[in-house]
């Protein structure tokens, strides 16, 4: 189990690698590059050196790309030329995570949550009202873009029926004490229980517009795997001990039936991640993904830079933890 | 082994398992309703063991899970009777059938890799019988599941409690599941093909295995196979079904000396060697399945049969026998030989 | 007993393993089959009583022949302006219905009817050619790849994988974002890219599926040329499962186009209007006239749709599992 948590571990520092490559070199090899967008229109070649000069620019690649690296070690990797100029990239994504962890946390677990049960009672009732209803739902689902989603939840719950707050991540006006930067988590720790409550009600849209998509894939991949697990060999076998329905269910049926689904989920991390440019921006939610459509638009490449990396980062490193959980309910990964 | 067994006593006692007139209609919606399997009855006496036997395809299978109450629901409808120490097991609801299942009636399948739950630990799928229906707690079943393991002849049987399926080999599973079957001494043993996906070694192992343990534990059992020549070294008495229904009937010493219904000739003709290559079984008999006729007209095995008459095509072949002897053709084979 | 051996051990699955082991899968389905012809016809067989498969093929074919009459159907010029007059910043700023317009203009004052009939055409033409493109290239990695095998295949393969460990739609809108000026090209390419790494793998494994049949081994043992059987034998047969992916690409192009006009790194030329650009344009009036945003949605959203129902089923109908 240890070697196979370092061996993946190992596979997770080398596509890393790779990815800061391919990132420095897309990123610089771009007519243009971020002189000009740092200078804009008005430069003249004289600027333009200097300007090289002082970020190193003038280097050639692979020199350009050591000392990348090696001020990325350092967690320097330069400042915001637009998103805020002069500011710490670093420091931009930093203060910026916790909005996008809490929103993608409550994302992941209405998905989770729904997705799961739905799909395991519309396979144990494959054929009728309710199987066909969510299925088409969740056909729907992958159909509507993310934005529109957030752009219809918006519109109805906030503005035209005014039960949730529009946008932002607690009232205007409201002074919370802040501990980990997790407002609703905040609230509770210092007992403000207004201030959770507001954050709250803040996060129910942004999150349920983000969870759409990987819920509808967890149903599916739910709703199809328990189908798969129901027709095997060793469900009859359990059948055919006389064990009962529940520890058939449990112990057979489900268990079984979450090794496709722990996988999803795990991939599903990337369809927040792309979600929640969408939905932050639709939603004025101050996360990464809002800074990451900025600097999208803005070309604002330290930004970029530390943002998608970061992004891969969480990616692959929350699909390690996934192999991992998925190691431990699957044997046939652990012992061999 | 088996010969010391005494036969009058066994033949004339009461049946532990009386099947009688079983029909299985698969409907699915949309799809003509097809009948699986076509008035069907047979006896199970203590101790005994009954084979049935066909092509796949001839209910063999879906006449054992009938009886287990194992067929899906939804689309399926079972008539007839199968009692079970004076019970009809097809009139029990759910629950009381769960409680027989694993007690009183327990059953083997093919595949051993894909009958055993890849994710559990093999003594936790021993135990878990024992746990169900002796309510014993894990604990307490874990010495008798390894008990069980080393009476099945899996060697290191303590370790192996750890062990997951995918660690053991083709015939270890197998002899695991039939530990799982025997684990709260049942009545009666259904084993559905239980050699088919082992190699031709290890069926001769298991095979020993199986009647090694009946006559030990006094179980019945029903064989189902395609294979004459598991009948022949295993089984008392031998169903020879066809389309659904039971074509010939008889002890196996007088079905393998004076065989009468041509398909049971068919299939005498075409036994494996235990040396011979697999899927070599049932080439001499021409045709397949497929060319079935409705038996409420003729004889299903008409087309494919070489005695056949104009009758064959025409009527349907009464039973002719009993619950221990019989016969369903117009022409049998000739009974000198 | 000592003939029995134990199984080997599965092989290893990491979660980019899984994803693979999965597109595998998909590929290694259609590998069984005869062919592709008789794989394509028994799967009509099948999908002629689907419903589902039905209702998908009616969307798309409406939406296509939709595309390709729309500016005969289309009452005005979607460029032009005839209802620039009704426009007042202050109290209209979008002009709403009236004769002659039944769904009243945009914020610039064009006809929102006809911008959205000539809009299908744009928005038919990112999806195919973003297919197209990503189809492409992924089949010319993947046919270079299960053709050859050996160390071609392994580095083929090793920067597919390395493509598949970064969120798709990220990938694009990071793509999007690196061209200067972005254009109806930009988009294209970027979603295109995207979909690269993931046919190169079915295909990949799909041939490789192709390269152990029987009837390859026969072209191979009667001494027919490489390149013959590569072209004529093996990626025939390998497309299948590149087939249906190809039908849920172009749903997911389509919304994924939608996405990236919103963040702004689509066409910001208007005058031929695509869905996506609009739904994105309509944007900052989403409070106040929210129709603006709700019929580009609605179109997006039923063509995805149809597309997306036609490749699921075309999917089951391949699958062998569903198929006993």
């Amino acid at each position: 189990m240890l070697r196979f948590v370092v061996r993946r571990l190992l596979q997770m520092v080398g596509v890393l690698l790779v990815l800061s490559l391919l990132v420095f070199v897309w990123l610089r090899s771009l007519p243009g590059g971020p002189v000009s967008a740092l200078l804009g229109e008005r430069q003249t070649e004289a600027r333009r050196e200097a300007l090289e000069q002082a970020l190193g620019l003038d280097q050639p690649l692979p020199v350009q790309y050591v000392r990348f690296m090696q001020r990325a070690l350092q967690g320097d990797f330069g400042v915001s030329t637009q998103v805020l100029p002069g500011e710490d990239a670093l420091d931009i994504f930093l203060s910026r995570l916790p909005a996008t962890l809490e929103l993608s946390f409550f994302a992941l677990v209405i998905a989770v949550a729904l997705g799961i049960p739905l799909g395991y009672v519309a396979a144990r009732r494959k054929g009728t009202a309710l199987d066909t209803t969510t299925v088409i739902f969740s056909l729907v689902g992958v159909a509507v873009p993310v934005f529109f989603t957030a752009f219809l939840l918006k519109y109805f719950f906030a503005v035209e029926w005014n039960l949730l707050p529009v946008s932002g991540r607690q009232s205007i006006g409201l002074d919370a004490t802040r501990v980990t930067g997790l407002f609703v988590l905040d609230g509770i720790l210092t007992r403000e229980w207004d201030a959770a409550w507001d954050a709250l009600k803040h996060l129910v849209l942004p999150s349920l517009a983000l969870a759409t998509i990987p819920f509808a894939v967890v149903f599916r991949i739910t709703r199809a795997s328990v189908l798969d697990v129901l027709d095997e060999d060793y469900v009859r076998t359990a059948e055919a001990k006389g064990l009962t329905a529940r520890v058939i269910r449990g112990r057979h049926v489900l268990r079984n039936a979450m090794l496709p689904v722990v996988t999803t989920v795990g991939l599903q991390v990337g369809a927040l991640l792309s979600g929640a440019v969408l939905t932050e921006t639709v939603f004025s939610w101050r996360g990464v993904g809002q800074a990451l459509a900025e600097g999208f638009l803005q070309k604002d490449y330290p930004v970029l830079q530390v943002l998608i990396m970061a992004a891969a980062a969480i990616y692959v490193l929350v699909n390690l933890l996934v192999d991992i959980t998925y190691a431990l309910i699957d044997p046939r990964i652990r012992t061999r | 082994m088996s010969t010391q067994r005494i036969q009058p006593a066994a033949r004339h006692g009461e049946p532990l398992l009386a099947v009688r007139d079983l029909r299985v209609t698969f409907g699915r919606r949309g799809e003509e309703p097809f009948r699986a399997v076509d008035g069907v009855s047979f006896d199970v006496r203590p101790g005994q063991t009954v084979g049935l036997v066909g092509e796949s395809g001839c209910g063999k299978s879906v006449t054992s899970l009938a009886i287990m109450g194992l067929l899906p629901t939804r689309g399926n409808t079972v008539e007839g009777s199968a009692v079970f120490d004076g019970e009809d097991l097809l009139s029990l609801s759910a629950p009381q059938m769960r409680d027989r299942r694993g007690a009183d009636i327990a059953m083997i399948f093919q595949d051993p890799l894909s009958s055993l739950n890849p994710v559990i630990q093999i003594g936790r799928q021993v135990t878990e019988v024992m746990e169900r229906h002796q309510g014993l707690s894990r604990k307490e079943a874990m010495p008798k599941a390894a008990d069980l393991l080393e009476r099945v002849g899996i060697p290191d049987p303590t370790a192996r409690l750890a062990n997951y399926p995918h660690q053991l080999s083709g015939g270890m599973r197998q002899r695991a599941l039939i530990a799982m079957a025997l684990a709260c001494q049942p009545r009666l043993l259904i084993a559905d093909e239980p050699t088919t996906a082992l190699d031709v070694t290890i069926q001769a192992q298991i095979l020993a295995l199986l009647k090694e343990l009946v006559v030990e534990t006094g179980t019945a059992m029903v064989m189902i196979t395609h294979d004459l020549g598991v009948v022949a070294g295993l089984c008392d008495e031998v169903n020879v079904l066809y389309g659904g229904k039971i074509v010939e009937r008889g002890d196996r010493h007088t079905l393998f000396a004076r065989p009468r219904h041509p398909y049971t000739v068919g299939l005498l003709n075409s036994i494996p060697r235990l040396d011979a290559p697999r899927g070599e079984a049932l080439s001499p008999i021409p045709g397949s399945v497929a060319d079935n006729l409705p038996w409420d007209s003729a004889c299903a095995f008409a087309p494919r049969c070489p005695n056949a008459l104009d009758v064959c095509v025409r009527q349907t072949p009464q039973w002719d026998g009993d619950d221990v002897v019989g016969l369903r053709c117009f022409n049998p084979m000739a009974v000198s030989r | 007993m000592t003939s029995e051996t134990p199984q080997p051990p599965p092989g290893r699955t990491s979660y980019a393993d899984r994803r693979k082991q999965r597109l595998d899968a998909l590929a290694a389905a259609s590998a069984d089959e005869e062919g592709g012809v008789s794989l394509i016809l028994s799967a009509w067989r099948r999908l002629r009583r689907n419903p589902v498969f039905l209702v998908g093929l009616a969307i798309t074919v409406t939406f296509v022949v939709l595309a390709i009459i729309a500016p005969w159907l289309a009452p005005y010029d979607p460029a032009a302006r005839p209802l620039l007059d009704d426009i007042r910043p202050q109290s209209n700023p979008v002009p709403g219905p009236e004769p002659g317009h039944p769904l009243g203009g945009d914020d610039k004052g064009r006809d929102l009817l006809s911008r959205l009939l000539v809009g299908s055409q744009q928005t038919l033409m990112v999806g195919v050619l973003a297919t197209l493109f990503g189809l492409l290239g992924g089949v010319t990695l993947g046919t270079i790849a299960g053709a050859f095998a050996g160390w071609t295949d392994s580095l083929v393969m090793r920067i597919v994988d390395v493509m598949l460990s970064i969120p798709s739609l990220l990938l694009a809108f990071t793509i999007a974002a690196l061209a200067s000026s972005p254009s109806q090209w930009t988009l294209i390419i970027a979603i295109a890219t995207v979909q690269v790494p993931i046919f190169a793998r079915l295909l990949r494994g799909s041939m490789l599926g192709q390269r152990a049949s029987d009837h390859v081994l026969a072209a191979r043992s009667l001494g027919v040329k490489p390149h013959a059987i590569v072209f004529r034998h093996m990626l025939p047969n390998a497309l299948g499962p590149v087939i249906v992916q190809a039908t849920l690409v172009l749903a997911v192009a389509i919304i994924d186009a939608a996405a990236l006009s919103f963040l702004g790194l689509g066409n910001p030329d208007d005058r031929r209007p695509e869905w996506g650009q609009m739904l994105g344009a309509a944007q900052p009036y989403l409070g106040q006239e929210p129709h603006l945003a709700f019929y580009p949605a609605a179109c997006i959203i039923v063509v995805a749709l149809g597309f997306t129902l036609m490749g699921e089923s075309l999917r089951e109908a391949l699958d062998p599992k569903t198929r006993r």
